[in-house]
């Protein structure tokens, strides 16, 4: 066995953003790996559309700051916000949406604010909100799940639908599943369901949630799920985010769902069903513009749990976390002066 | 004369109400969705704004210094509801477009800073000629705003022109595009704050532009003066 003597400084090298920025891409694949199964090319159409135009924003930008380009170029992060804006946002949107979506990011939202660090809101997240109150329509139609579909989509007719080359009603079509039903997500057909005075239950027999949690959204869930434990075990991000949207989100649930079964989801349906593993694992935790104590992290992460709750349920908009990250992107200075480590040697509050 | 060269370049640019002082950002803001809705409470706001400094210049002899500030109130306030009417009788359509923002013109700080600041300082020829330069200047970032908002958002410029000024300005309406869909953003209250934005930066740029082209004054440096006496 060989003894290694090694001289201090014994602390490793410190993860560049570069990597940082790589490996969380990398873990992002088997989601969009999911999300290609089960909608089709029009995930991967927009994620190619988004990183190219939010290459090109960004070396404008820095152009116009008279900043190195290629240094802040390849540290990876504006295509990350890409990648998240193009999975976020409805397969078969046209190339428009996303295309003006990412040069918001870029642009206004990361590079107004002062570039990577200094910005206040997550870009991908202020784009997809900006997006969702621009164009409701585009933003709202998702395609069927390709396993339910009465007619599913190859990659020649996504590129007409995602260019222009469809009219919205040829395009309606890929909105019927083999029921012959028009479907929109499974959140959305819930709180549809709910305002039409039906119970949860007779929601939830609807086609679309014949593997009980809605098709193809469960096993998206999950697969951004092994992302994440993948990101914990490398170290990139920290658990307390995470926990606490997962927690407070579970906690909220199963509060309304032990109330009243038959007007609110389970937990478990909260936690596996639109952008939850998505968000929670690969959104949230974005250190620029999350909280950065311990406590305050954990307060930070409950506080999008409760907000996200709180905006499915009452809100008018079918999926919430974009807000409530948001929200809490204002709230996380507040949270950082009240909430401080205890520094070394001295007493708590001190 | 150059004094009123000077008011003219105060009101329409260097110290322009709207990019400058950033005074009456309520109706700047909430008003300039269309350029028709921006045009008519531009003018509303000119006509108050010459008025007032008029009244206020007039009387400002006369008003004791410790309740001027009610006194000039009261003259905008009365100002304000004659323009509200004249616009409720000849211009319905845009009366109900503008809504409270009409009578909310009381309140421009514009309008009472000018009062303030400078009517009740001068005579009442360079009180009207401030009032319609910062007039001038205040509409004309209002129609800038106005224009590009409705560009983006509706794809139009002018729609509903003929709300303002009568029939014949059906013709007026252009539309630069057809959009299927409007773009939102623009139309709202957020599109309207990043869109000053962007206004109050390209007229820095503009400033350092033209900064930058200007010849730099060679200051002589001063012949040094021994002023110690060595040994």
């Amino acid at each position: 066995m060989a003894f290694k003597l090694a001289s201090s400084p014994h602390l490793k090298v410190q993860l560049q953003t570069q990597s940082v920025m790589r490996r969380v891409i990398l873990c992002a694949l088997p989601g969009i790996a999911a999300q290609f199964y089960f909608f089709g090319w029009g995930v991967i159409v927009q994620v190619i559309l988004a990183i190219a135009i939010a290459l090109l924003s960004e070396a404008a930008v820095l152009k116009l700051r008279k900043r190195p380009i290629l240094p802040t170029l390849s540290d990876n992060s504006a295509v990350l916000t890409a990648l998240l804006i193009g999975v976020s946002i409805p397969s078969i949107a046209p190339w428009w949406v996303v295309v003006v979506g990412t040069i918001f990011a870029i642009v206004i939202v990361k590079h107004l604010y002062g570039g990577l660090g200094q910005n206040i809101f997550n870009p991908a997240m202020a784009a997809y909100v900006m997006l969702l109150i621009s164009f409701p329509v585009q933003m709202t139609s998702w395609s069927v799940p390709l396993p339910l579909a009465q007619t599913p989509m190859d990659l020649g007719l996504t590129l007409n639908a995602i260019f222009g080359a469809m009219t919205p009603e040829q395009l309606s079509i890929y909105k019927y599943g083999i029921d012959g039903i028009a479907m929109a997500t499974p959140l959305d057909t819930v709180k549809t369901d709910l305002s039409l005075g039906l119970t949860i239950t007779e929601s939830l027999s609807k086609t679309i949630f014949s593997d009980g949690f809605g098709v193809g959204w469960f096993w998206v869930n999950v697969a951004y799920l092994v992302g994440g434990l993948a990101m914990l075990k490398l170290k990139v991000i920290r658990w307390q985010i995470s926990v606490g949207i997962l927690a407070s989100l579970f906690v909220c649930s199963s509060f309304g769902y032990l109330l009243s079964p038959d007007t609110h989801i389970g937990p478990l349906f909260q936690l596996f069903s639109g952008a939850t593993m998505l968000a929670v694992f690969f959104i949230a935790t974005d250190p620029v513009t999350a909280a950065t104590s311990v406590r305050g992290r954990l307060l930070f992460g409950a506080l999008i749990g409760v907000l996200v709750y709180v905006i499915r349920t009452y809100g008018g908009y079918p999926d919430a976390f974009a807000f409530a990250i948001l929200l809490a992107n204002l709230c996380a200075p507040f949270i950082d002066y009240y909430i401080k480590p205890r520094s070394y040697g001295h007493r708590a509050g001190s | 004369m150059s004094d009123y060269k000077e008011l003219a370049w105060q009101g329409l640019w260097k110290n322009n109400p709207g990019l400058v002082q950033l005074l009456g950002l309520c109706p700047l803001l909430a008003v300039t969705a269309t350029l028709t809705n921006a045009l008519g409470l531009g003018l509303a706001t000119m006509l108050v704004l010459i008025g007032s400094n008029i009244l206020v210049s007039l009387v400002r002899d006369y008003v004791p210094k410790e309740i001027r500030i009610p006194v000039f109130v009261m003259i905008i306030a009365a100002l304000v509801t004659s323009v509200q009417l004249f616009i409720n009788a000849y211009a319905y359509g845009l009366y109900l477009s503008l809504g409270i923002f009409l009578p909310l013109i009381v309140t421009n700080c514009v309008i009472i800073g000018r009062a303030e600041a400078f009517a009740s300082r001068n005579s009442v020829a360079k009180s009207t000629f401030d009032g319609l330069m910062m007039g001038l200047g205040f509409t004309l970032v209002l129609c800038v705003l106005g224009a590009s908002r409705e560009i983006l958002g509706q794809g139009t410029l002018f729609y509903g022109a003929d709300q303002l000024l009568g029939e014949w300005a059906k013709g007026l309406t252009i539309q630069i595009w057809q959009v299927d869909t409007t773009f939102l953003l623009a139309m709202l209250p957020p599109g309207a704050f990043i869109g000053m934005g962007l206004l109050i930066a390209l007229k820095n740029v503009i400033d350092n532009y033209i900064e930058a082209r200007q010849p730099k004054v060679e200051q002589e440096a001063p012949a040094r003066v021994r002023i110690t006496k060595v040994n």
